[in-house]
């Protein structure tokens, strides 16, 4: 049975299933009954208001906060088990609202232990990414000394070095101008077309009217 | 390209020792403070040698356990405020071994400075030149035991706010026998005797605490990021 509901939902090509997730935080239960699905090439934004639990529902799909009820499968496997869960978090790179950087390291240092933890990165790679996201010529500079915008770039860049499958953006374009929200979308474009996909929770639409972009709207 | 796990530990204890270098005015703290203990003991008791010198192994091991205690607050916590550790968490690679290896790469820079300043103390205490090498020994060993015991209470507690005082009571029950078999052994080797025995004991701790209590640590991590 678990066998053939797999092999369907790999037919039907989705990459993430999120069923009948609830989230209970004190007495608030912020995510009621949350089923959703994300294949490969599509690109599924959170829409709400501040404090309706997009931040939560993105840790519940991640497996920092264990939800009360509710499965997640990736590749058709459910993440509960160990085995699955390695194989999922090998598959993903979570952008949170902290960039998980330290002022006292280089930009390129940061990105380095950031992305080695995962992978072994040529050094042109690192060059050609934060060309990219036009950090390059912070490389060198301690991370305390750039700007907000600067630093999540970095964190971005982290995202894009990662060749994860699956990317979990909280709020990427947080501190970002607007040439940042363009690369913003040039990234998360780019990724699609790789057959990558992409849940985020985003105050400003992206990618607004393309066919790939699709919007959950949690009340 | 997967990662190897000796590239894992190199490259978490390589981040750290650069972070330290960095910011080497807090890696100096622990080590100034058993300093400042150890030699204010002269000041404050009888200066009679023959008295320091019986007191010596416990005044050294209990400085050396306050000093650990010192500098378990800032192992894991500015790495989970910024949100490193999740990334850890969610990197697919196996906690346990990662926070292994950030625990050695603590107790290079906490633990390893008290070894070897100990004999300087030792002859501050007056400690005869016999029992030094026992008490190097016992130390070196002790404090491998303190850092991964230690490291196991500040996984802990490192969600819960102002965790200090937490983390001392937590971990100084845990840590009593190190303490006990420690000075132990320096006194017996100071009255020439052999410290076989609790060097042994010692030696056994320190094994347990290093294959167990990564596991340890990785369960507490995951409860202390789930927030």
């Amino acid at each position: 049975m678990q066998a053939a509901s797999a092999s369907m939902s790999q037919a039907l090509g989705s990459l993430l299933e999120v069923n009948t997730l609830d989230l209970w935080r004190g007495d608030r239960h912020v995510l009621r009954n949350v089923s959703f699905t994300v294949g490969p090439g599509q690109f599924l934004q959170l829409i709400g208001p501040n404090g309706v639990g997009k931040t939560s529902l993105l840790r519940v799909v991640c497996g920092l906060l264990p939800p009360e009820s509710g499965d997640i499968a990736w590749r058709g496997r459910s993440v509960a088990g160990r085995a699955g869960r390695e194989q999922f978090h090998g598959e993903l790179a979570y952008l949170a609202h902290a960039n998980a950087l330290k002022g006292d390291l280089t930009a390129h240092e940061n990105l380095r232990f950031g992305v080695e933890l995962r992978r072994t990165v040529e050094l042109d790679a690192y060059q050609r990414t934060m060309a990219a996201l036009e950090i390059d010529r912070c490389a060198l500079l301690p991370e305390r000394v750039l700007s907000a915008g600067q630093r999540r770039r970095l964190a971005l860049a982290r995202v894009l070095l990662s060749a994860a499958t699956l990317w979990v953006l909280d709020e990427p374009t947080t501190n970002l101008d607007m040439a940042g929200f363009k690369v913003v979308e040039d990234c998360i474009s780019e990724h699609l077309e790789a057959g990558g996909c992409v849940l985020a929770a985003a105050h400003h639409r992206l990618l607004e009217g393309d066919p790939r972009a699709l919007a959950l709207e949690l009340d | 390209m997967a990662v190897g796990i000796a590239r894992l530990a190199v490259l978490v204890i390589e981040r750290d020792l650069r972070l330290a270098v960095r910011r080497w005015d807090q890696v100096l703290q622990p080590l100034v403070f058993f300093l400042i203990v150890t030699t204010l003991f002269p000041l404050a008791t009888d200066p009679d040698m023959s008295q320091l010198r019986r007191i010596a192994p416990g005044v050294v091991w209990v400085a050396a356990m306050l000093s650990s205690l010192l500098a378990l607050e800032s192992l894991f916590r500015p790495d989970v405020e910024d949100g490193t550790m999740e990334q850890w968490t969610l990197s697919g690679q196996p906690l346990a071994w990662l926070l292994l290896a950030k625990t050695a790469a603590h107790w290079l820079l906490s633990g390893l400075p008290l070894v070897v300043i100990s004999p300087l103390v030792a002859a501050a205490l007056g400690l005869e030149s016999s029992a030094w090498k026992v008490l190097i020994l016992s130390l070196l060993i002790g404090t491998i035991a303190l850092s991964m015991i230690g490291a196991i209470g500040a996984a802990l507690t490192v969600g819960v706010r102002r965790g200090n005082v937490l983390l001392a009571l937590l971990v100084l029950p845990l840590a009593m026998p190190v303490l006990i078999f420690g000075a132990r052994a320096v006194d017996l080797a100071s009255h020439g005797e052999s410290a076989v025995g609790p060097l042994n004991l010692l030696a056994a701790l320190a094994m347990i605490s290093v294959t167990l209590g990564p596991f340890a640590m990785a369960a507490a991590m995951r409860i202390s990021v789930e927030s």
